[in-house]
């Protein structure tokens, strides 16, 4: 068994065949983390107990065939900000570095109830907040194609699991590109689900009203697999949708021929690397090749996307970290304190990763008496804005075709000094979240010698037209089939 | 010197009697908690990645309740986070409505400042928000008790229209009553289901400005309210005729030493940073949902006051007493429809002795142990003048003791009254015959001796007699000496 190019179908079709026990397969992925991830350091907690203990139950479910789903047996690894009952959750922050969630995200419900193997919690940037997974206050992930660059982020440790074969899917979260950005950089498929697609009950908010979970994985069918198994309304997220979900592997393999893909001509703009340009390029021709017509449209605020996705996502963040205070969960400082205050400011002086002040410092600002009407105010009427460019950008086509990133993967180290340089890299991928659209981030080539990421938007709870489309150009390119040069 | 006026607003902020919390599963009835920190769950203690889901039962009660306020009940309505740190605070900010509130735009009438009429208070809006968790302080330690936090809250705010503190107290009276009528809060001001804030300026009377005014928190009685406006409003007027200013401040009541205190200046007021609740999607009541509720609303205190004003011939103020209390004036109701006696007699009874034996055994008249049908035989039992007044005074008393039916206690202790002519007529001539001295007094013209009369016939009888008969009886007979 070759477990670095295994695919969750794959892998699925030997357990259903009896050629590998979920045991087997659970263990052989365990030797491969041990021995290849201390040089990614994808993972923050391995869970070799509760994986083994659950392959143990899912070889029993496949044993008699009953209750069988599409993940019983498969292992596979999540973005440290999903809540895991027993089970150390970080997000990578220093202020939750012990504590242990009395309570499963309702994504990690689903995914035991489906018989998935959970092998452990993926690295990120602290609370999210990052697009290299540098800001872990634990260690940087590293680029599996390239070990001194990053992974990306703010799913680094997921995306670069999913590219390195340490589990069959990663689960990742996007509150602006954190999951097709990362894929992007690292060669894997990704999906940011519609808003409201997939519960974020048990989900340790960064922005409530843009996080989204979704999956990453090698292939689209590997990736609508997962995002049928976890999406679907959950009464303890009142933000979920009521729509049925999709059986999304059905439609795969339906023809794209004659359906319309738009080209926002916003995004083709001065910035983007030679390598990624043509690589893009490439997959419009690939499209085209598929019988696909190719349409320029006009997204005409997306220069407003940037700045209204961080307004927003600064002014939550900064309500959602406030319960980090030292007094019922994770890190307490109480030496020295004077009062109940002074241990929440000992508390989150020390918790608190540099980019994560920053944020909060930004938000509260922003949310503060004078200043509400002027930025965050102003920036909810600008996302309404940024929502009609897309409705009407729909109008004509079926979806929109842009690149994840204007670069390739860089340095480990070459933009943490400027956070603004940084916040750049996240242009193209941000202004789906302020929408709430769907994205899939699908490879398609590579530039010197980096991979390259495409990503496909969508219509509101579209994301069968974006599985269908990207399904079709894997059946017809290999990029996503070209894996690092680990040992 | 110049006269001033007083202008005070009010917040009432009033638990509403749901069985769980207004954004989890967990109870509300913290009150009846086995122990601290046993009602709570993820999402009322504020863990990482839980998220409210609204109560719908606390949203129909918060719409009964501003319907009873005259409101608006507003079919968009949304939540907002009002961020601040306390420790009582889980989340950091509280789940509460800022921009679009579920009612707004109410009013209700008070007694009018002087003299007849009265005068309407405007309610501002009321909304739907979440309590806070309880903190204690042992030594250098403080405890958090999370079972109150998230417990349904609502909060109702009048413009500043009262004029007088005894307004204010009319209009908090009433906004209790009518919390009461609709069983959304038992107005258990001890267990501090009902909390008062007053806003209170001073102005010179004819002046239409709205001074600089002060927030006095945490009201927890009528008593606590009356007091630290009047006091404030002292206060003020006196800070004004010394040449000063009042700041615009926070300040605690100091019950024990009377006096209010500076909790937090202007300077240090709180910036809430207010913005939509992102967890949670605008509340939308269709149309028909509120106006299903309409129905629902119970005859209110006021309206009832008026009906028994009008069906009964009552006095105001006992009518109003009476419909004070839903249980109460359905009590008054259901006794006046079982009982020969007229509804005055009934309400008579309920206002006096019987009121005085619930107060005096400390019960409550929302659990009246006398049964409706019982009180009524005891008052059909002294129409029929089977037992005099006073016994039937102490009959009430033993009903209260031993839940007995009246007609049981009169029989086993033998208390009927006399009023049986002949046995009555005997005693008479009797008394009469054997104290010749006082006849001839009584008819030399010292009739204060009936009085002696009646008594000596009343000491005989233990009681029993029916003293209109004997007073007749002893008039007849002289009637016939003097002849
Ligand atoms: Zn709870």
């Amino acid at each position: 068994m070759e477990l670095s190019s295994l695919t969750l179908r794959s892998a699925q079709e030997m357990l259903r065949s009896k050629q590998i026990s979920s045991v087997e397969l659970t263990q052989a992925m365990l030797d491969r983390i041990r021995k290849i991830d201390p040089q990614i350091q994808a993972y923050v907690t391995v869970t070799e107990d509760v994986a083994l203990e659950q392959a143990r139950r899912a070889d029993e479910r496949l044993a008699t065939s009953e209750n069988v789903t599409p993940l019983t047996g498969i292992p596979f690894g999540v973005k440290d900000c999903l809540s895991t009952k027993g089970v150390r959750t970080t997000c990578s922050s220093k202020i939750l570095e012990n504590y242990v969630p009395q309570y499963n995200a309702t994504v990690i419900d689903k995914l035991a109830d489906s018989g998935a193997v959970m092998l452990g919690k993926h690295n990120m940037d602290e609370f999210g907040m990052g697009s290299s997974c540098e800001n872990s206050a634990y260690f940087p992930t590293r680029n599996p194609w390239d070990l001194t660059r990053v992974p990306g982020g703010s799913s680094g440790g997921s995306a670069a699991a999913a590219a390195a074969g340490l589990g069959l899917f990663s689960i990742g979260e996007d509150t602006g590109g954190s999951v097709r950005m990362p894929a992007g950089f690292c060669n894997v498929t990704g999906l940011k689900p519609t808003y409201g697609r997939v519960s974020r009950y048990g989900l340790i908010a960064l922005a409530s009203s843009f996080d989204s979970i979704g999956p990453m994985a090698r292939e689209v069918y590997d990736v609508a697999a997962v995002t049928e198994a976890i999406a679907g309304l959950d009464k303890r997220d009142s933000t979920s949708s009521t729509l049925p979900v999709p059986q999304y592997t059905q439609s795969l393999g339906k023809s794209v021929k004659g359906m319309k893909l738009g080209i926002p001509k916003e995004y083709f703009v001065a910035g983007m690397e030679a390598g990624v340009e043509s690589a893009i390029h490439k997959a419009i021709q690939q499209f085209e090749a598929l019988g696909m017509e190719i349409h320029e449209v006009s997204l005409p605020h997306t220069k407003y996307g940037l700045p209204v996705y961080y307004l927003i996502l600064f002014a939550e963040a900064s309500a959602n970290l406030a319960r980090f205070d030292g007094t019922r969960f994770g890190l307490s400082v109480r030496d020295g304190a004077e009062d109940v205050i002074d241990v929440y400011l000992r508390t989150r002086a020390a918790g608190f990763g540099d980019e994560v002040k920053r944020r909060i410092m930004l938000g509260a600002y922003t949310l503060s008496a004078g200043y509400y009407d002027a930025y965050y105010l102003k920036a909810q009427k600008v996302r309404t804005l940024l929502r009609q460019d897309f409705e009407q950008a729909f109008e004509q086509v079926d979806a929109l075709i842009a690149p994840t990133c204007p670069t390739t993967a860089f340095k480990i180290g070459e933009k943490t000094a400027d956070p603004l340089e940084m916040y750049l890299s996240d242009i193209y991928v941000t202004a789906t979240n302020p929408a709430g659209i769907p994205s899939l981030a699908v490879p398609c080539g590579f530039s010197q010698g980096m991979p390259v990421g495409m990503q496909l938007m969508g219509k509101h709870f579209n994301e069968e037209t974006l599985f269908q489309i990207g399904h079709a150009y894997q059946q017809v390119t290999d990029w996503h089939k070209q894996l690092p040069p680990l040992g | 010197m110049t006269k001033y006026e007083t202008v005070i607003g009010l917040e009432i902020h009033a638990e509403l009697q749901t069985a769980s919390k207004m954004f989890c599963g967990c109870s509300a009835d913290y009150a009846s908690a086995p122990a601290a920190n046993t009602n709570i769950c993820p999402v009322c203690t504020a863990l990482p990645g839980a998220m409210p889901v609204i109560n719908a039962r606390a949203v129909e009660q918060a719409v009964l309740v501003g319907m009873a306020l005259n409101c608006t009940i507003n079919p968009h309505n949304t939540f907002a986070r009002k961020n601040y740190f306390y420790p009582d605070l889980p989340k950091g900010y509280q789940i509460s409505q800022y921009e679009l509130p579920i009612a707004s735009e109410g009013w209700m009438d008070v007694p009018a400042d002087l003299g007849e009429g009265t005068q309407r208070i405007r309610i501002r809006r009321a909304h739907l928000e979440e309590d806070t968790a309880k903190t204690f302080h042992r030594g250098d330690h403080a405890l958090i008790d999370y079972n109150r936090a998230g417990v349904p809250l609502l909060e109702i705010v009048t413009e500043p229209d009262f004029r007088t503190v005894e307004a204010a107290l009319a209009y908090a009276t009433n906004v209790r009553a009518i919390l009461r009528y609709l069983g959304v809060n038992s107005g258990d001001m001890e267990k501090g289901v009902l909390r008062f804030e007053a806003n209170v300026s001073v102005r010179p009377i004819g002046s239409d400005e709205l001074r600089t005014r002060t927030e006095i928190k945490n009201l927890n009685s009528f008593r606590a309210l009356t007091r630290a406006s009047a006091y404030e409003v002292e206060r003020q007027i006196k800070l004004y005729e010394s040449g000063g200013e009042v700041v615009q401040e926070t300040l605690g009541w100091d019950e024990a030493r009377g006096v209010t205190v500076s909790q937090r200046s202007k300077e240090h007021a709180h910036d809430y940073r207010y913005f939509p609740e992102p967890d949670l999607p605008p509340l939308q009541l269709a149309e028909s949902f509120i106006e299903s509720f309409r129905a629902h609303l119970p005859e209110l205190p006021e309206a009832k006051t008026q009906r028994f004003l009008r069906d009964y011939g009552l006095k105001l103020q006992d009518a109003a007493l009476l419909a004070s209390e839903r249980s109460l004036a359905d009590y008054f109701e259901a006794v006046t429809a079982q009982t020969k006696d007229s509804a005055k007699v009934v309400c008579n009874w309920l206002t006096g002795e019987f009121m005085r034996q619930i107060n005096d055994r400390a019960l409550s008249v929302d659990s009246i142990p006398i049964p409706a049908a019982h009180l009524a035989q005891l008052i059909d039992l002294a129409f029929d003048k089977t037992v005099s007044g006073n016994t039937a005074k102490s009959v009430l008393v033993e009903m209260f003791q031993s839940g007995r039916a009246p007609k049981d206690i009169v029989e086993a202790q033998g208390l009927g009254q006399i009023s049986n002519e002949g046995v009555l007529k005997e005693m008479v001539i009797k008394l009469i015959a054997d104290n010749p001295k006082e006849v001839a007094s009584y008819l030399g013209g010292k009739e204060t001796l009936l009085q002696w009369f009646m008594g000596q016939v009343a000491r005989a009888t233990k009681g029993k007699a029916d003293p209109q008969a004997v007073k007749q009886l002893l008039l007849d007979e002289f009637e016939k000496l003097r002849k």
